[in-house]
């Protein structure tokens, strides 16, 4: 019974995701973790195509096509009726992309965390404006290719953790695909926490990354075995902890599957691992500064 | 109950009887009280919403929609630049068929900066699926809010509630607030559609992928605000014998027999019925046309009103660059089609919140009764070239 629990699926084959789509396993687990009793909120990027069109849905939750800045206050404003009408016991989750997450929604998401609504917030990270064909968002890394970024993006990825725990938000949590059930416990982990929740998950797109289809979760693994998306989780923006212990691999491994790296100066590869290096140093600072 | 109040505040006393269950709020210059008056009303425990602080109008839009599809009676509030930003969120309530009602204070859209009243802030939104109730003083913005709530509710589409900034929105005036027990009786609580079912689980204002499917959203939308005609009469007609007081969606004061019909709306029609009745007293017969529900137009109405009317004059706090007054426009494609359509002169005046007095109205009436026909371009009352 427990395990048919566990496999309980709230999404349907037959959705619309590109071959080796990686946003669409991060919304299976997700919904899997969160369960039947859940209220979606969708908004324009790639999950809003993967939810399918009309008529038709690939998801069995009840579902809300909400605007592209408006994530947030959107699934909010549900969460608040919900109480109003005595069903505290069901999970709203706001799906967003990196640029309606670190661009266009930003303003909105921070004013849901600042006023602590009740909901989790996931930002299926793709690194750039995948469902309009790849432009540069503020989520794409530094020197990666896009169409519009045909030199390689010349600013460094917004740390969207970092602002997230300068709200002192309740829960935050990096997860990566390559590691389901980590994924899985953070959401769990969410679901049972009052207030507002952040899952950053980096959803690597076969299509956008320029790479082969079946690399979606190898590069997932490898974003995180290289430390370039560590996973770690903050409690109320102070409390940092490592949730897996990385083999630390050179970036290398991770950018020479990818065609938007293929450019790439030695100099440039050597200028990422570096700022891995240092960005994982902070991680670890902040980690022990928690310990008793 | 007799009280004195501001027309933000009495918005606020509609809202908190009218028992709206989440208010998202965002303060801007002139309706910023009535997002204090409620906020007074939560700190001291009788407003039986929840009032959340939004970050923007935007938000507090997109709030109202999300919370109205699951269920709840909701209010926002908002002016010029603020109601400009919602711009999108408002194509996106009424598309989601959401019955949000929302008072909107008219003020000048930048640039420059100003804080008077012109409706061309809410005029900008005509196209956006909304009905629109202009009111003339604080009493009738209580009465909408109470009406629209009903009216919205009815039809599944929002109402914007409008009043002039500070004639109305700052001015106290004498009006009668009725007791809960009696708002209640009208308008009972709200029994909307909870849209997002664990049962029936679907997936709303999903993408669709023809025109062939775009198509009948828009139409059935149509449809429904035409049917709405007839229910804004239904409900202010029962209001009225709830209450004692009702609107029309126009109102017309002496036209029967009138040469010239002054047409208004908003605050300055209060004015033109002084003037109304200073003229007949000369021995001038000069007529009121004041049309208060803009969405729906109330079409049949004007032209019902204005048949056998030699000349009529629009005064518009609004301006259409490249065109002319927006209610003018709106009644002359109203009247195209009648047999029977009298010239109709436009007036551009009170714009920023100039005052039009009953001289300039006086003015208007006296300048169109004299002239043998009315120019393409509207006549601009008020206002210096030079800047001084």
């Amino acid at each position: 019974m427990e395990n048919e629990k566990l496999i309980a699926d709230m999404m349907r084959s037959g959705h619309m995701a590109c071959p080796g789509c990686g946003v669409v396993i991060a919304m299976r687990l997700v919904l899997r973790a969160l369960g039947r009793k859940t209220v979606a909120v969708i908004i324009p990027s790639c999950s809003s195509i993967i939810s399918s069109t009309y008529p038709n849905t690939s998801l069995k939750v009840p579902a809300f096509h909400g605007t592209f800045e408006s994530a947030a206050p959107t699934a909010a404003g549900i969460s608040y009726v919900l109480k109003l009408q005595g069903k505290d016991d069901i999970s709203v989750v706001a799906f967003a992309g990196d640029g309606g997450t670190f661009d266009i929604g930003l303003q909105a998401l921070s004013g849901t965390v600042d006023r602590n609504e009740h909901y989790i917030y996931v930002c299926l990270d793709n690194e750039a404006y995948m469902n309009t064909g790849i432009q540069a968002s503020s989520a794409t890394p530094e020197c990666a290719w896009t169409i519009t970024t045909p030199l390689g993006r010349p600013a460094r990825k917004k740390n969207i953790m970092e602002i997230m725990a300068a709200h002192r938000i309740p829960y935050a949590a990096t997860a990566s695909i390559g590691y389901p059930q980590d994924l899985m416990d953070k959401v769990k982990k969410a679901k049972n926490i009052q207030g507002t929740k952040f899952l950053h998950i980096l959803t690597p797109c076969a299509t956008g990354w320029r790479m082969a289809e079946n690399l979606t979760v190898k590069s997932a693994m490898l974003s995180v075995e290289t430390r370039l998306f560590p996973l770690y989780e903050v409690f109320d923006g102070r409390k940092y902890g490592i949730t897996y212990e990385p083999q630390c691999f050179p970036v290398d491994q991770y950018l020479q599957i990818q065609g938007r790296y293929r450019h790439l100066t030695r100099e440039q590869a050597a200028h990422i691992q570096g700022e891995i290096n240092e960005e994982w140093e902070h991680l670890k600072r902040k980690v022990d500064d928690c310990r008793p | 109950m007799r009280e004195l109040l501001p027309g933000n505040y009495a918005i606020a006393e509609a809202v908190r009887l009218a028992k709206a269950q989440l208010i998202p709020a965002y303060p801007i210059t002139p309706q910023t009280p009535i997002y204090e008056k409620l906020s007074e009303m939560e700190a001291q425990g009788t407003l039986p919403g929840i009032m959340v602080r939004v970050e923007s109008e935007h938000s507090a839009m997109a709030m109202c929609i999300s919370a109205s599809l699951t269920g709840a009676r909701v209010f926002t509030a908002t002016s010029s630049q603020g109601l400009a930003l919602m711009h999108e969120m408002l194509h996106y309530a009424s598309g989601n068929r959401a019955p949000i009602v929302m008072g909107c204070v008219n003020r000048v859209l930048a640039v420059p900066w100003s804080f008077g009243s012109d409706q061309t802030d809410t005029l900008a939104q005509r196209d956006t699926g909304w009905m629109q109730f202009y009111c003339e003083d604080n009493q009738e913005a209580f009465d909408t809010i109470i009406q629209a709530y009903k009216i919205s509710e009815a039809v599944m589409l929002p109402s914007m509630v409008i009043i002039d900034a500070f004639f109305n929105s700052h001015f106290i005036e004498p009006m009668e607030v009725p007791d809960q027990d009696m708002i209640d009786r009208f308008l009972p609580q709200a029994a909307l559609p909870e849209r997002f079912d664990l049962d029936n689980p679907t997936f709303v204002s999903n993408v669709v992928t023809a025109g062939s499917q775009f198509v009948p959203f828009r139409k059935t939308g149509f449809a429904d605000m035409e049917k709405a005609k007839a229910v804004i009469k239904e409900v202010d007609k029962e209001f009225e014998e709830f209450f004692g007081r009702g609107y029309g969606m126009v109102e017309a004061v002496r036209t029967e027999d009138a040469q010239l019909v002054l047409v208004t709306s908003g605050s300055m029609t209060s004015t033109a019925r002084v003037v109304v009745e200073s003229l007949r007293d000369k021995g001038l017969k000069v007529g009121l046309l004041k049309i208060k529900a803009f969405r729906p137009f109330p079409s049949e109405e004007i032209k019902s009103v204005l048949q056998g009317v030699d000349k009529v004059a629009v005064v518009d706090r609004n301006i259409s660059l490249g065109k002319e007054g927006i209610f003018c426009q709106e009644l002359k494609s109203a009247l195209y089609n009648s047999k029977v359509r009298p010239p109709v002169y436009g007036y551009i005046a009170g714009l920023d919140g100039l005052d039009v007095s009953p001289e300039t109205l006086e003015g208007i009436a006296r300048e169109v009764m004299d002239k043998e026909e009315p120019n393409d371009l509207p006549v601009w009352i008020g206002g210096s070239q030079d800047g001084k």
